[in-house]
C-alpha cells in the first residue's frame, strides 16, 4: 500500500501556496568575518593588482608629450627602499604595540567581565561596549589632543611622541575587542566544567586559571589575529594625525616629486600592495587554524 | 557537637528546594551511615539528581537541613571547599578536563587543591588508574577514551581527593549497554572496600545487588524506602509498584 501524502497520491486538501521554508543566508556570520574574506582572495588578484599598478602610469607616460624626467615606475622604485624601512617598518612596530597593549588590556577588561563581583562585571560590561562601538579616528582624535605632549615624572621630563599617543588610541578598541572575545572563549566552556571543578574543591580563580582558560586558548587564537590583521589594515589613520608611517611618507614622496599625477596611482597602489602582502598570509593561516581547533573541540 | 562515626555520615531532614515557584524537592529526610551505600530510585523529574547535588552544596536548598559530618551544608558561612574535600562526586556526563590526560585529571585536584606532593600524588595517581582497570591508559586524552573508560577516569579523579562519601549522579546513564558493566563493577569494588556511595541509578539490577538501603522518590517526596529485598520484593505504595512494574 503506497503511502497517502495529499497533493501526490491524493488531490490536495487545499489551494493554498505552500510556505516553503526561508533561503539559508549567503553568508556564513562567524567572528572572523573579515579573515574569512581576506583568505577567500585567489592568488592571482595580487598579481593582478600589481599589473594595473604597472600599466597605468607606462599609459600616462606614453601620453605626455615631453618625456622630460623619470617614469613614474623609476620614481617608485627609488622611494620604494625608503617607504619600505622608514614607513612599512613603523606601520608594523605600531600595529605590535598596539596589539599588545590591546591584549592585555583587553584580557584583563574580559576576566573582569566574568567577575562575580557586580560593580566589576558591569563596569567592564561598559567600557568594552563604549569602545568596541566608538569610531577609532574619534578615539583617536580624543588620545591625541588631551594627552600631553610631555610628562614630568619625579623632576624628570619624558616626552610623549605622537606615535605613542596613536598606539594607545587605537589600542582601546582592540582591548575592547579582545575583552569580547575573551568573554565568549570562557563561555563557550559547557558550564559542567565549572561544576565539575567546583566539586573536586576548586576555588573559583583555580577553576578559571587551571582549567577554563587553557582549554579557550586555542578558540581565542583565530580571531585574535583577525583582529591583528583589521588593526594592521587601519594603522594608515594614524597618519592623518602626523605619525610617519607609510601612508604619510608616501604622500611627502609624492610632494617631493613635485605633485605629478601620473605617481599617485603607483604610489598608493604599491602601498595598497604591501599591505595586502602581509594581510594575506595572515588571513589564510588564521583560517587554517580556525579549522585545525575546530575539529579538536 | 563533633561527628563521631556512630552518628549518620549524611543526614537529610525535611530538605526543601525549589527553582522559582517550582518545588522540586518537598520535604526529604534520610540518614545515611558510614560504610553504606544507598540508591536512590524514581521516575526521571523526581528530583533525585537535585537531592544528590544539595549535598555537596552545587544546588542550594531553601529548607530543611543537610549536615555532613555533622556540619551543616545549608549555611551561607559553610566552607564549600572543606565539604567538597569530603565528598567526591561522578557526574553523568563525566565532566573530565579535555585538554589533560587521564593521568593529569586525576592528579590535578590533589596537586592544586591539596598542594600535595607531587611525586607522592603520581604514585596514587597510577594505583587508582589501576583500580579502575585503567592501565596503560595513563596518557591518553579524555577525547581519546570511550565513555566507559572516561567514567572510570572521572571515578579516579574523584576518589584521589580520598573524600569519606561518594556520589553518583546517574554515571551509567550516558553509557553504551556493553561498557554499563564495567563502570557498575568498578562501583561495586568501592562498595566492597567500604565507601560510604550514594547513587542515583535507572540500573535496578545493580542497585539490588549493592545497595544496602534503596529510596524510592516521586515528585520531588520518598515514597518508600527500605533494604533491597524488601523493597523490590514487597513494595507497599502503590506508586513503587508501578514503577517497578514498568521497568522490571
Amino acid at each position: 500500500m503506497s503511502r497517502y501524502i495529499p497533493g501526490l497520491t491524493a488531490p490536495a486538501q487545499t489551494d493554498m501556496p505552500v510556505l516553503l521554508s526561508p533561503p539559508a543566508p549567503p553568508h556564513k556570520t562567524g567572528t572572523l568575518n573579515f579573515s574569512q574574506w581576506l583568505a577567500a582572495i585567489p592568488l592571482w588578484v595580487p598579481v593582478l593588482v600589481l599589473a594595473a599598478a604597472l600599466v597605468w602610469p607606462m599609459y600616462s607616460y606614453a601620453q605626455s608629450v615631453t618625456p622630460t624626467h623619470d617614469s613614474p615606475l623609476e620614481v617608485l622604485w627609488r622611494w620604494i627602499p625608503f617607504l619600505l624601512t622608514r614607513g612599512f617598518v613603523f606601520t608594523v612596530i605600531i600595529s605590535v604595540l598596539t596589539m599588545a597593549l590591546g591584549t592585555v588590556l583587553g584580557v584583563f577588561l574580559g576576566l573582569g567581565q566574568v567577575s562575580l563581583f557586580r560593580p566589576v562585571r558591569i563596569a567592564s560590561y561598559w567600557i568594552t561596549q563604549t569602545f568596541r562601538n566608538s569610531p577609532w579616528l574619534v578615539l583617536l582624535f580624543i588620545v591625541m589632543l588631551s594627552f600631553p605632549f610631555q610628562i614630568t615624572l619625579f623632576g624628570v621630563t619624558i616626552p610623549v611622541p605622537d606615535w605613542a599617543k596613536a598606539v594607545f588610541g587605537l589600542s582601546l578598541p582592540i582591548m575592547a575587542n579582545i575583552s569580547e572575545i575573551v568573554r565568549g572563549a570562557i563561555a563557550s566552556v559547557p558550564s559542567a566544567q565549572w561544576e565539575a571543578a567546583e566539586s573536586l574543591a576548586f576555588t573559583r580563580r583555580q577553576t578559571l586559571f587551571e582549567i577554563i582558560l587553557p582549554q579557550c586558548i586555542k578558540r581565542m587564537i583565530p580571531p585574535w589575529m583577525n583582529w591583528y590583521a583589521i588593526l594592521t589594515m587601519a594603522t594608515p589613520i594614524v597618519s592623518i594625525l602626523g605619525v610617519e608611517e607609510i601612508l604619510n611618507l608616501t604622500r611627502q614622496a609624492i610632494e617631493a616629486e613635485n605633485n605629478r599625477p601620473e605617481l599617485l596611482v603607483p604610489f598608493y597602489g604599491f602601498v595598497l600592495m604591501v599591505f595586502f602582502l602581509y594581510c594575506y598570509p595572515i588571513a589564510r593561516l588564521t583560517i587554517r587554524l580556525e579549522r585545525k581547533f575546530a575539529l579538536k573541540l | 557537637m563533633t561527628w563521631t562515626p556512630d552518628q549518620p555520615i549524611v543526614a537529610l531532614t525535611n530538605v526543601h528546594k525549589s527553582f522559582g515557584t517550582f518545588e522540586v524537592l518537598k520535604g526529604i529526610s534520610m540518614n545515611i551511615m558510614k560504610g553504606e551505600v544507598i540508591c536512590i530510585i524514581g521516575p526521571s523529574g523526581s528530583g533525585k539528581s537535585t537531592l544528590i547535588r544539595c549535598i555537596n552544596a552545587l544546588n542550594n536548598i531553601q529548607g530543611g537541613s543537610i549536615m555532613v559530618e555533622g556540619q551543616e551544608v545549608h549555611d551561607d558561612k559553610l566552607d564549600r571547599l572543606a565539604l567538597r574535600k569530603k565528598v567526591g562526586m561522578v557526574f553523568q556526563q563525566y565532566n573530565l578536563f579535555p585538554h589533560k590526560t587521564a593521568l593529569e585529571n586525576v592528579m590535578m585536584a590533589p596537586l592544586k587543591v591539596l598542594k600535595q606532593d607531587k611525586r607522592e600524588v603520581e604514585i596514587r595517581a597510577r594505583d587508582l588508574l589501576k583500580k579502575v582497570r585503567l592501565e596503560g591508559k595513563e596518557n591518553s586524552y579524555p577525547g581519546e577514551l570511550s565513555g566507559g573508560q572516561q567514567q572510570r577516569v572521572a571515578i579516579a579523579r574523584s576518589l584521589a581527593m580520598n573524600p569519606d562519601v561518594m556520589l553518583f549522579d546517574e554515571v551509567t546513564a550516558a553509557l553504551d549497554p556493553e561498557t554499563v558493566k564495567e563502570v557498575l563493577v568498578t562501583i561495586k569494588d568501592l562498595a566492597a572496600e567500604g565507601m560510604t556511595c550514594i547513587l542515583v541509578t535507572h540500573e535496578m539490577g545493580f542497585a539490588r545487588e549493592v545497595a544496602d538501603h534503596i529510596y524510592f522518590t516521586d515528585k520531588g517526596v520518598i515514597v518508600e524506602h527500605g533494604p533491597p529485598e524488601t523493597f523490590f520484593d514487597n513494595a507497599k505504595d502503590p506508586r513503587t509498584k508501578e514503577f517497578l512494574s514498568q521497568i522490571l
